[in-house]
């Protein structure tokens, strides 16, 4: 397991590498998820219709 | 391959993944799903027009809905997958030990910074001259995913660029083309957004998409017209195969997850761009009503 870790002492590059990736791509998957339901919410405010 | 070639392949791969399914779309359909009188009557015409109703936005978005998911799930599969077959049983590389690792992230984030910048390039050139508003609504979606991709390229390049060439960045021709590629796409962002007016913004930057083309095949070619420290390609070479079976499979898996992931994340903004620009539509209104 740690030389999995270790990676040949290439480690610090591709875990690196990997991390920068996935983190950057996780953001790009969730941030229109999260915005959509930002969007929806606040546009079902503007529709409703006024109460008195 | 000639140029013109090459570029209809690098448009085809990711547009193929979200076009299939449209082609197969009115087969599969029941027309019990059919609600609104305008989708009835596309509904009953041929197949052959799924071009047309792909300009539409309400269309798209139900689309867009349905598949996004399905991508989603495979890109993941696809991603699990990858990762243990690069990292836990492809063997070392006699050279490069275990830093050749990095390829599994760094050639296809490389390969689909192009690709997707050919997409919007497309797409925008579509919006442009025939005024489909579709086109600019994929090519304004297409433009920070490959600006993230084009990053990651970089980055990861760097990383590897590090162990094996002893510097983390030189001024080599495949770099720099990159690093401009980059550039192009903060320009089209830039530009995109700076205007009040939507429209002219997204005009304006389609310019910039159309003439940053240039760059695609300066990219690609660079290794060959150029001195460069960057490698030639590895797997394009079909009839000469230089990499070995166990290394090629998890490259060829994550390229399968990062087409998906693109195709997953491409709808999810193209539902936030739509939801944002037709917000005073009927198909909003009711949508967002339930």
């Amino acid at each position: 397991m740690a030389d999995f870790f270790h990676m040949g002492g290439y480690g610090f590059f591709v875990w690196t590498s990997y991390a920068v990736t996935l983190t950057l791509l996780g953001y790009h998957f969730l941030s229109p998820v999260l915005k959509r339901r930002k969007l929806i919410q606040q546009l079902s405010h503007r529709y409703k219709p006024e109460q008195p | 391959m000639t140029g013109a070639q090459w570029i209809g392949q690098q448009y085809l791969l990711p547009a193929r993944l979200v076009i299939i399914p449209v082609l197969y779309f009115p087969v599969t359909e029941p027309p019990t799903r059919m609600k609104s009188p305008e989708t009835r009557l596309r509904a009953g015409k041929a197949s052959w027009l799924w071009f047309h109703r792909m300009g539409s936005p309400s269309w798209f978005y139900g689309f867009a809905s349905r598949w996004a998911p399905v991508f989603a799930v495979l890109a993941l599969l696809c991603l699990v997958a990858g990762l243990y077959f690069g990292l836990v049983i492809a063997p070392p590389d006699y050279q490069m030990g275990d830093s050749y690792r990095i390829l599994f992230i760094h050639v296809p984030s490389a390969w689909m910074s192009m690709s997707t910048y050919v997409l919007m390039a497309v797409s925008a050139g579509v919006g442009l001259i025939w005024r489909i508003k579709m086109g600019h609504v994929v090519a304004r979606s297409c433009a920070p995913l490959g600006a993230a991709f084009t990053f990651c390229a970089l980055v990861t390049g760097s990383l590897w660029g590090k162990p094996t060439w002893g510097a983390y960045w030189v001024w080599d021709a495949r770099l720099t083309s990159e690093l401009i590629l980059l550039f192009l796409y903060f320009g089209y962002m830039a530009l995109a957004n700076a205007f009040d007016d939507r429209t002219k913004g997204s005009r304006a930057a389609a310019l910039v998409a159309l003439v940053g083309m240039v760059n695609i095949p300066i990219i690609h070619f660079s290794v060959e017209w150029w001195n460069t420290l960057h490698q030639g390609s590895t797997i394009t070479r079909l009839g000469r195969p230089s990499m070995d079976m166990d290394m090629l499979i998890p490259l060829l898996i994550m390229f399968a997850a990062i087409n998906f992931y693109f195709a997953a994340c491409l709808l999810n903004r193209v539902r936030c761009e739509l939801l944002a620009s037709e917000r005073q539509t009927r198909w909003v209104r009711e949508l967002v009503s339930g």
